[in-house]
Formats: C-alpha cells, sequence, structure tokens
C-alpha cells in the first residue's frame, strides 16, 4: 500500500469531518435560535417573568444576549467552544462542559458494552445465518433481524424493564443510587447492576443490522469461484468458513459497527430515558424540554463529534481494505 | 416428515407472483381500514369513565382500560392512525426531497453532487433522534413541531439511492445510444430514466414509512412530539411508564404491539411492492 496515498485520503477524511462538524455546530445554533420558547422566560418561571420590572427584563435579555446580532452571537459562542468553554447549563447551574463530561462516561459505558455485545453476536448470527441459507436457522435470524426492526426501541425497553425489574425484581427499577444509600458510598456493583439492562436493551436491537449485513457478505462468499474450489478439494464448510470466509466479511463488518454509533446513540437517548440512565441522552431530553440552551447545544456538537469520529474510522477503514475507494472512485 | 416436493404437488398452486400481489393488497387495505376506525373512533377515545379504571383486559375492554377509565383498544387505534397520516405527510414531503436533491446531484455537476453529497452526510451524521428533538424545540414541539422534524431528516438514504440509480441510468448504454441518436435530453430523461426510478421511488417511499412511524411515536415518547391530550402511542407508552411498578402491564404491552404491527405491515407493503417491480430482488 502506498503510504501516500493513504496520508492523502485521511486527510481528506479529516477535513471533511472538521466542515461537517462546523456544519452541525451552525445549524444546530439556528435551531435553537429559531426557537420561539423565550429562554429567559423559561429559566425564570412564566409567573416570575411577568410580575417582572421592565428595567429587570432588559437588564437580563442583555445578560443573555437578546439583542447580539446571530452571526457574532454564533462566534462568540464557537470561540469560547473551542477553548473548552460552553456555557453555563440553566437546568444544572454547572458549567455544561462538566456536565457533558460526567454524563458522557456514563454513557460511554453503556453504548461501549451495546456496541461490543451487538458487534459479536450480530456477527456470529449473521455467519450463521449466511451458511445455513434458506433452512431454519437462517429463517429464525433473519425472522428475528426484521422483527427487531419494526420495533420501537423504548417499547422493548419498557417490556424489559417490566420483566426483569417489576416482574422478577432481579435489578433496581430506575434511579441510580438506591435508597437510603449515601451517594459516595455507591460501589461499582450498583453501577454494574444499573448498566446491564439497558445494555442488553441496546445489544438487542443493534444486532439485526450487522446480522442482516453479514448474513449478505456471507452469502456473496458462499457462492464465489474460491470457495467451490475450496469444497472440491474436499474442505468442510465450516473449515472453508474460517479459513477464507472470516478475513472476508470481518472488516466490512467492523466499518459497519464503526458507521453505526449514530443510530446506537439515538437507541441511548430512549433507553437512557426509560431506565432513568444518567447519561448523555437523558440530559440532553432534560435539556430540550426544559429550554437548557447551552446545553442542548453543546451536547448535539459533542455528540456529533463522536459520531464524526466514528464515521472517520469507518471510512479510513474501507479505504484500506479496498484501494478503489482510497483512490476516489467510489462504487456508486 | 414428507419430503416438500411431495406436499406442495398436491396443494392448490398459487404462484409466487398472485401471493406477493395478495400480501401487498391485504397490507394496505389492512392500514387504510386502521386509518379509517381510529379516526372515527376518536371520540371514544377521549371519553372518560371513572368507573371502569385500571381494568385488566377482558372481552369488553380488549386492552384494558387507564387510570381514567379510557379503553385502551380505542385509544391505541386512534393513536395508531394518528400515527400513519403524519407518517404518510411526512414520508411524501421527504420522498420529494429525496427525489429532487438525488437528481440534482447525479445531474448537475461534480460541485453540485459534493454539495449534496455533504448535506447528506451532515443529516446522517446527527442522530436522528437528537436532530428531531432539535427541530421539535426549534418549532416549539406539538403537532407542526413533530411533524416537520420527521419530515425534513428522512430523505438523506433515499437520496442517496435515487442518486445513484440515475448516475447509473446516466451511463447505461441504452440512455448512451439514445443520446447518439439525437434525442434530447428530455426525452432521455422522461422517456429513459424515469420509467426505471420511479418503481425506486416508490418503494422507497413506502419504506420511509415505518421509519417516519417509529420516529414520531419516539418523539412523541421522550415528551416533544404531541400534547398530552391527544391520542398517540408515544404518549400512551410514556405514561405507561408511571404505572408500571403498580403491575399494569396493558397499558405498554398491547399499544407497543399494535405499533409494532402497523410498522410490519408497511414494511411488508414495501417489500412486496419491491418484489413486483423489481423481481430480481425476490431471489434474495
Amino acid at each position: 500500500m502506498e503510504p501516500k496515498y493513504l496520508l492523502g485520503f485521511v486527510g481528506k477524511s479529516v477535513i471533511k469531518a472538521v466542515t461537517l462538524i462546523i456544519g452541525v455546530s451552525i445549524i444546530a445554533f439556528i435551531l435553537i435560535s429559531a426557537s420561539p420558547l423565550d429562554p429567559v422566560q423559561m429559566n425564570v418561571g412564566t409567573t416570575a417573568y411577568i410580575n417582572m420590572s421592565p428595567e429587570k427584563k432588559a437588564q437580563l435579555e442583555e445578560y443573555w444576549g437578546v439583542d447580539t446580532p446571530p452571526l457574532e452571537r454564533y462566534l462568540n459562542w464557537a470561540e469560547d467552544f473551542i477553548h473548552g468553554d460552553m456555557g453555563m447549563s440553566l437546568k444544572y447551574n454547572r458549567p455544561v462542559a462538566e456536565i457533558i463530561g460526567q454524563k458522557f462516561l456514563n454513557s460511554l459505558a453503556l453504548m461501549a458494552v451495546a456496541w461490543v455485545l451487538s458487534g459479536i453476536i450480530g456477527f456470529i448470527l449473521g455467519i450463521v445465518a449466511g451458511a445455513n441459507r434458506g433452512r431454519w436457522p437462517d429463517k429464525l435470524i433473519k425472522g428475528y433481524a426484521l422483527t427487531l426492526a419494526s420495533t420501537p426501541t423504548f417499547w422493548l425497553a419498557l417490556v424489559i424493564l417490566m420483566v426483569f425489574s417489576v416482574w422478577l425484581g432481579w435489578f433496581p427499577f430506575g434511579m441510580t443510587v438506591p435508597i437510603g444509600v449515601n451517594a459516595a458510598d455507591v460501589t461499582i456493583f450498583d453501577h454494574l447492576q444499573h448498566l446491564i439492562l439497558p445494555a442488553i436493551t441496546l445489544s438487542v436491537v443493534g444486532v439485526a443490522n450487522i446480522a442482516l449485513h453479514t448474513r449478505e457478505k456471507m452469502i456473496d462468499i458462499m457462492e464465489s469461484d474460491y470457495f467451490l474450489y475450496a469444497m472440491a478439494r474436499g474442505e468442510k464448510k465450516w473449515t472453508i468458513i474460517r479459513r477464507h470466509g472470516l478475513r472476508n466479511i470481518m472488516l466490512p463488518a467492523l466499518t459497519l459497527q464503526f458507521a453505526s454509533i449514530s443510530e446506537i446513540f439515538g437507541g441511548s437517548v430512549l433507553v437512557e430515558q426509560v431506565f432513568s440512565y444518567p447519561g448523555l441522552g437523558q440530559a440532553a431530553v432534560t435539556a430540550g424540554l426544559g429550554g437548557d440552551v447551552s446545553l442542548l447545544l453543546g451536547i448535539t456538537v459533542v455528540t456529533a463529534c463522536f459520531v464524526f469520529a466514528g464515521n472517520l474510522i469507518a471510512n479510513i477503514l474501507y479505504g484500506v481494505v479496498d484501494p478503489r475507494i482510497r483512490r476516489g472512485q467510489g462504487i456508486g | 416428515m414428507e419430503l416438500p416436493i411431495y406436499a406442495s404437488a398436491k396443494k392448490v398452486k398459487i404462484n409466487q407472483r398472485k401471493k406477493t400481489i395478495c400480501i401487498f393488497c391485504f397490507a394496505c387495505l389492512f392500514l387504510v381500514v386502521l386509518t379509517v376506525a381510529g379516526t372515527m373512533l376518536k371520540d371514544l377515545a377521549m371519553t372518560t369513565d371513572f368507573t371502569q379504571r385500571n381494568l385488566a383486559p377482558s372481552l369488553e375492554h380488549p386492552f384494558g382500560t387507564d387510570w381514567m377509565g379510557r379503553d385502551m383498544l380505542a385509544r391505541t387505534v386512534s393513536g395508531l392512525s394518528m400515527s400513519i397520516l403524519i407518517g404518510l405527510l411526512a414520508a411524501s414531503v421527504s420522498a420529494v426531497i429525496a427525489a429532487i436533491l438525488g437528481t440534482m446531484a447525479a445531474t448537475l455537476g461534480k460541485k453540485v453532487d459534493a454539495a449534496i453529497t455533504w448535506v447528506i452526510d451532515l443529516m446522517m451524521g446527527v442522530p436522528h433522534i437528537v436532530l428531531l428533538v432539535l427541530i421539535s424545540f426549534a418549532l416549539g414541539k406539538g403537532f407542526w413541531g413533530v411533524t416537520i422534524g420527521v419530515a425534513v431528516t428522512h430523505w438523506p438514504s433515499l437520496a442517496r439511492v435515487i442518486r445513484g440509480e440515475v448516475m447509473q441510468m446516466r451511463e447505461a448504454p441504452y440512455v448512451k445510444v439514445a443520446g447518439k441518436l439525437g434525442q434530447g435530453n428530455l426525452t432521455i430523461a422522461v422517456r429513459h430514466i424515469l420509467p426505471h426510478v420511479f418503481p425506486q421511488f416508490l418503494v422507497g417511499l413506502i419504506l420511509l414509512f415505518p421509519h417516519a412511524i417509529l420516529h414520531e411515536a419516539a418523539v412523541t415518547f421522550l415528551g416533544f412530539g404531541l400534547s398530552p391530550e391527544q391520542p398517540a402511542v408515544g404518549i400512551i407508552l410514556s405514561e405507561s411508564m408511571s404505572y408500571l411498578s403498580s403491575g399494569m402491564w396493558w397499558l405498554a404491552v398491547f399499544p407497543g404491539l399494535a405499533l409494532i404491527l402497523t410498522v410490519a405491515l408497511f414494511d411488508m407493503a414495501g417489500g412486496s411492492l419491491r418484489k413486483l417491480i423489481d423481481p430480481f430482488s425476490a431471489h434474495n
């Protein structure tokens, strides 16, 4: 592989990701500015706002920069953002960067577990389905994946919560700190216990995509000439799959999994809401419902960075694997 | 066990195509009935009867009743009809956007293509739910917040498909030949490219519904969509969360299953239409 090509390719991808992140921040900023929900009013509360004297209102409006032109406001915000200052959260009354840092770790733990689990299980299911094309394991797995595609994540989360927390009582129902326990005494075990159900839900949903994709690839390989030749040489089916199949499916599956971070995050927003898991998704919902503008904006941009990082890795992996893409001859 | 080849010889043979047409018609009919029934049941869904509170499913109330004595079946069906209508509106708008941008990207040169691809990447980079929350927030929540949100966010994948199709068509030998034979660009577009791309577009449109409906329900569930007075599956499910610990499972299970069924029917309709239009895909 020529390193010069690769470097150029990576550079191009990085530049594109950066422009995309700037694009996301601009769009998010415009959307939030366009909102008819007045942050001043939402923060102070409607009753207090009505009773407030005009001078006080003007003072507050100046503080929030209501009269500053949007472009200037955006540039101010962007400059502070690059320096790591994302503003103050109205809801939590703490710097946004601090909240995001803390919630992001929680979400990251959840998503990492779900990402790995769904990747491995989906990959195995896909291979089994592809290798048994048309027979019952294939039908079963395909049916499972297709059903999941039409299942709302949050409903599945509700059902799992109902079965395992309410009926069986195996897991706590909501809330991260158990009642009557000091927040400082929460052990790592408690955290793990809260992680299990949301992670399982996310994995169960995430499996579908990767399983179907791997199945297609597997079928392609089973129809290839080298597979036929290996069969003719007398190798067993699973030996051929292990020797010739795995490598060919593994990397596309891996890139798909990196590209699916956006979906996993979307799912985690819903799952966190159901299990009241204190992650980034729940914070985003709270921010949106409570009109916490700076937090919502911060979360959007940070998630976008996260997702684009995943896409970037996927792109680069693709480029490494498939020279056609690296040279810019996209496949349609 | 009998070998399938003997078993099928005895049965009356319905060929694959007829079967697919049947499935398609059945799915469409069911969805239309559901929509009409839901619209008519709207008043019943709002009727409260405090003598009939918190009832478990029975023959009289197949889905049970909630804490205000509303019949859950009526609420679910009218919620679904609302979802279908929103999905219909949103998916159509998205499909039109996809068609326009996809065609523009494929025909107006490299710069336009790069710009549109960039926008597509941009839309796909923000998690869907986050984008919907943002748009809903920008529009002040409520019905229009969620409808417009779902309508303007579902086009990227279809736009990509249409772009690819049109690009491929432009390179196709028969289109090149038509050009050499002196046919105008417009004639080629209408007579040779459109008939090929339109079926793809139609299938893509129908397959957008499930996504639109699921996202509408999800956003409503999170509290950004329809208001609590309106019957909506998202509302029903988010309300049911407060009653889960008291063991009222029917509040969540049946409405969710009904939602899955609706989404699956749209998927079936889209899938069988694809098989009819593009027989090659039936072999996958």
